[in-house]
């Protein structure tokens, strides 16, 4: 039951994220590879971790591509992407590297991990995996905390940067404009 | 319960999905998504060797990578964002600032 389980998820996951990257359209190949995500996120509950699938779903699915959704229509790119129809002698490359790194991997896993036993299906509590966490790992928790105010605060600078435009290089005629508007009065 | 094998599969051939899309795709944006997939694919695999060998770590690990996704959406999204006021596109080709 688990194992067709786990093969329908698989091929969920796979198809919908070859149409995400074959998609034309930035909308829906955001909408597919949310689907995608969900997929494995069922994918990481058979595997006995339900709280890093309910992350996932909030922080993937939900936080992550809402913002690649919502730049993608402050921007105003719904339309179709223009020239965006690759000549196979574009796509053969990356086919023929992704090929030989998919070959490799596949066989350095079935040459090495074909003969390992698996554990009973036992659930971990969360308070065992909380407590993993902060009490194991409390410097590199304090550290990723340290590098999310640092992204933070990268971004709130390059969002004021384009706000009040002072040393962009003169490319565009109409934000040299609108510039000299704000600055003016 | 099938075996490790089928789990680090997918995740292998996830990520050399999202690699196809990296090379392929002109549209930053999309470039980002296939990013975050190749991330995801490698947190499938953190948690597999987490359930298979036993240790609690590997699922402490996704949590961090999660974090790494935000965080470098949040600023790569904000550099596209300064970077379309300034040249009103996001393809990749046309990042040619620093060419002469």
């Amino acid at each position: 039951m688990e194992q067709i389980i786990f093969y329908i998820l698989a091929a969920v996951a796979v198809i919908g994220t070859v149409l995400a990257i074959s998609e034309k359209h930035p909308v829906h190949a955001i909408l597919y590879l949310v689907t995608s995500l969900f997929a494995v996120a069922v994918v990481f509950y058979l595997l006995m971790a339900p709280l890093v699938a309910v992350f996932e779903v909030i922080l993937y699915a939900g936080a992550i591509m809402v913002l690649f959704l919502f730049v993608i229509m402050m921007l105003d790119l719904g339309h179709p992407e223009k020239g965006f129809s690759p000549h196979w002698r574009e796509w053969l490359p990356a086919l023929l590297l992704s090929l030989v790194s998919i070959a490799s991997l596949v066989m350095v896993i079935v040459s090495r991990h074909s003969q390992l036993a698996v554990p009973a299906a036992q659930s971990i509590p969360i308070r065992e995996v909380s407590r993993r966490l902060f009490q194991g790992h409390g410097v590199a928790v304090e550290l990723i905390s340290l590098q999310l105010l640092f992204a933070l605060v990268g971004a709130l600078y390059l969002g004021k940067q384009q706000a009040s435009s002072p040393g962009l290089p003169p490319s565009s005629a109409p934000e040299r404009v609108s510039g000299s508007e704000e600055k003016s009065p | 319960m099938e075996n490790l094998n089928s789990y680090l599969t997918v995740s292998a051939i996830l990520f050399s999905i999202g690699t196809i899309g990296v090379l392929t795709r002109k549209n930053a944006i999309v470039i980002f998504m296939c990013i975050e997939l190749m991330l995801n694919a490698v947190n499938l695999t953190f948690i597999a060797l987490s359930r298979y060998l036993g240790n609690l770590d590997g699922q402490v690990f996704v949590f961090f990578v999660m974090t790494v996704a935000a965080a470098e959406a949040a600023v790569g999204l904000a550099l596209m964002i300064a970077f379309y006021n300034n040249k009103e596109s996001i393809d990749v080709e046309d990042v040619n600032m620093l060419k002469w």
